[in-house]
């Protein structure tokens, strides 16, 4: 053969290949209102960035009448590419060939770019789209399962790990995404459950729809398993792009700095907050009052409202926001909230992203049913997360920060580098009312006026400790600022912190409360 | 989002402090703690009732079986939890049942 006759033949093969499951397959994913795993990685890399590795590897499996059937690609695509000039490994399963099903080599695709994303210490980005475990492969494709779940586990920490899920993902697939740091879902595409509706009916008799059992809005709101939800897989696609810019590409480098900009917020950030400790109000747009450009990237935005998490920018360095947020359950901490909180700080560790917690907490949720579910060692993952993380660590507290709360939301006791509070904010044990109860219960019980003498007795518990100035006459509080100055203060507690060197007791790990 | 921020407020008491705020779905659809009474024998897991050994009105001696919930593929005896007359058995066999199905009153 000529180098040309070569070159024609290399193309006329990758060109096959690249049909994936064929037309008829492709039919059926557009019909589901999905792309196909091809458009899925073009869609979501910069132009021309993606550079697929083992488009020729075929399956093994001789069972089955599996020896006949070629299955391109073994229903996956893997390569490098970039985004924003960010280099990434991607693995997208490919439904259209043989449903995107798990055999042998099918994972040994994905093992094999999850290694080389570990050890080029890029992002490592998998698009889920499967029906699960090829069962004519039998006990080799669990393996396969099982050496996805192992290296996602040695890499978490080291390199960040998002999970797409643009399908079915049933069964034990379901646990890679688990593992990994951030998990997206679009709705009426995403599928996630561990015993699928097939199986409760038989068990249970109970009909239940995939959408109502494991649907992106279940993952999004009820469950926790999800971090970003959206409508349409190219929203979900400008999501993942926008996380990116956000975050390092890895444990040892810091995120990428962007231009400074003021807050398009060109208010008083007082006005956004009403002076009554009870009074609701929305602390994202406190967020968006101190952040660059006001662009604040909430993660998980629909479960736990009552806790915010996400990402922003001061002075063009990315900072994880940590805030209670007053307008849901009156920003208490329970046990979703402290999940939500305790993995974003750890998230925000191991990849060197400074921590700004925003207090304002009346403590936590009273109820048999959180009490059962066990709050207790669910708040604790707060505390130890807090406790354990060594990166720059500034707290502001709005206008609350009562009993347990006050502990646990970053406070100088759990090694916090920077305590502000503003002029309204309450530090006490609980609030003025119950305390007052408490104290001055002989008072109140003898008076003449009863409910005279509790207010009285209130009033006076509030004048002499829901301030500020205690905490801060112990020192527990460095600065009592206001509102008006926070965003400057912050910029500049970042730009001290930014060659903080802290550490931790040697140890093979701790064993935080699970 | 931002036009309806304040509907569906409610009053939501922490302690002795009253807040103004929303609830979540979750919250809402939460259970109310029940007292747990010891006359009743729910069933601790989902499955299917295979067998019923005792009748309604028979007096049993503590350990003694009363059903076999047939669950995750193992024969569970459901047995009794102290001496007593059985009151009602309110499944039979072949029936399919919840978690937290009453299953057995004891007098």
């Amino acid at each position: 053969m000529s180098l040309k006759k070569h070159i024609l033949d290399l193309r006329k093969r990758k060109e096959k290949v690249q049909q994936g499951g064929g037309e008829k397959a492709i039919e059926k994913q557009v019909a589901m209102g999905k792309m196909t795993a091809r458009e899925r990685i073009l869609a979501l890399c910069d132009q021309d960035s993606f550079t697929e590795y083992d488009l020729f590897v075929e399956h093994e499996a001789r069972d089955f009448g599996m020896d006949k059937k070629q299955l391109h690609g073994d229903g996956v695509i893997i390569g490098t590419g970039t985004i924003y000039g960010a280099p990434i490994c991607i693995f997208a399963q490919d439904f259209t060939v043989a449903g995107g099903s798990l055999g042998l080599m099918h994972a040994r695709k994905i093992t094999k770019i999850m290694d080389h994303a570990l050890k080029m210490r890029v992002p490592l980005i998998g698009i889920n789209d499967s029906g699960g475990a090829r069962i004519q492969e039998g006990v080799n494709s669990l393996a396969g399962y099982g050496e996805i779940f192992y290296r996602n586990t040695l890499a978490s920490g080291v390199i960040p790990q998002l999970s797409v899920i643009l399908g079915p993902c049933a069964g034990g697939a379901v646990y890679s995404p688990a593992l990994t740091d951030f998990v997206f879902v679009v709705d009426n595409i995403s599928k996630m459950f561990i015993t699928g509706p097939g199986v409760i009916k038989t068990v249970l008799g109970e009909e239940i729809t995939m959408e109502e059992l494991g649907g992106a809005r279940v993952h999004a709101e009820t469950t926790g398993n999800a971090h970003f939800f959206a409508e349409s897989e190219q929203e979900c696609f400008d999501q993942i792009k926008k996380l990116i810019t956000f975050i390092p590409w890895n444990n040892s480098k810091k995120a990428k700095s962007f231009p400074p900009k003021p807050p398009k917020y060109k208010g008083k950030i007082e006005d956004l907050i009403p002076s009554d400790p009870r009074e609701p109000y929305d602390v994202r747009d406190v967020i968006g009052a101190i952040v660059d450009d006001s662009d604040f990237f909430e993660i998980q935005e629909l479960w736990a409202p009552n806790m915010v998490i996400g990402f922003g920018r001061l002075n063009g360095e990315t900072v994880g926001f940590v805030a209670n947020q007053p307008l849901v359950l009156a920003g208490v901490l329970d046990c979703d909230s402290s999940d939500k909180a305790a993995r974003f700080i750890r998230f925000c560790d191991a990849f060197s992203v400074p921590i700004i917690t925003l207090e304002d907490m009346p403590g936590y949720l009273p109820g048999a049913d959180q009490e059962h579910a066990g709050v207790i060692r669910h708040g604790a993952k707060v505390l130890y997360a807090y406790s354990e993380a060594t990166v720059p660590k500034i707290t502001v507290i709005l206008r609350k920060a009562y009993g347990g709360g006050y502990i646990a939301m970053n406070s100088r006791h759990l090694g916090a580098d920077f305590m502000f509070a503003w002029p309204m904010a309450e530090i006490a044990v609980m609030g003025p009312e119950g305390a007052a109860n408490i104290i001055f219960k002989k008072e109140i019980d003898s008076a003449e006026n009863p409910d005279e003498m509790r207010k009285l007795k209130v009033q006076e518990y509030k004048d002499k400790f829901a301030n500020p100035y205690v905490a801060a006459a112990k020192g527990y509080i460095d600065s009592v600022i206001e509102p008006s100055e926070t965003r400057q203060v912050l910029l500049h507690a970042i730009e001290v912190s930014a060659h903080k060197d802290d550490s931790r007791p040697d140890k093979k790990h701790g064993i935080p409360p699970f | 989002m931002k036009e309806n921020k304040t509907e569906e407020l409610v009053d939501f008491a922490i302690l002795s402090m009253k807040y103004k705020t929303k609830l979540t779905k979750k919250f809402e659809n939460r259970k109310k703690y029940e007292v747990p009474n010891p006359k009743h024998i729910a069933s601790h897991i989902p499955g299917t009732i295979v067998e019923t050994i005792a009748k309604e009105g028979d007096s049993l001696k503590e350990g003694d079986s009363i059903l076999v919930l047939q669950a995750m593929k193992m024969m569970n005896q459901i047995t009794m939890p102290f001496d007593g007359k059985i009151k009602a058995i309110h499944v039979k066999a072949g029936d399919r049942i919840p978690k937290n199905h009453l299953m057995i009153e004891i007098e």
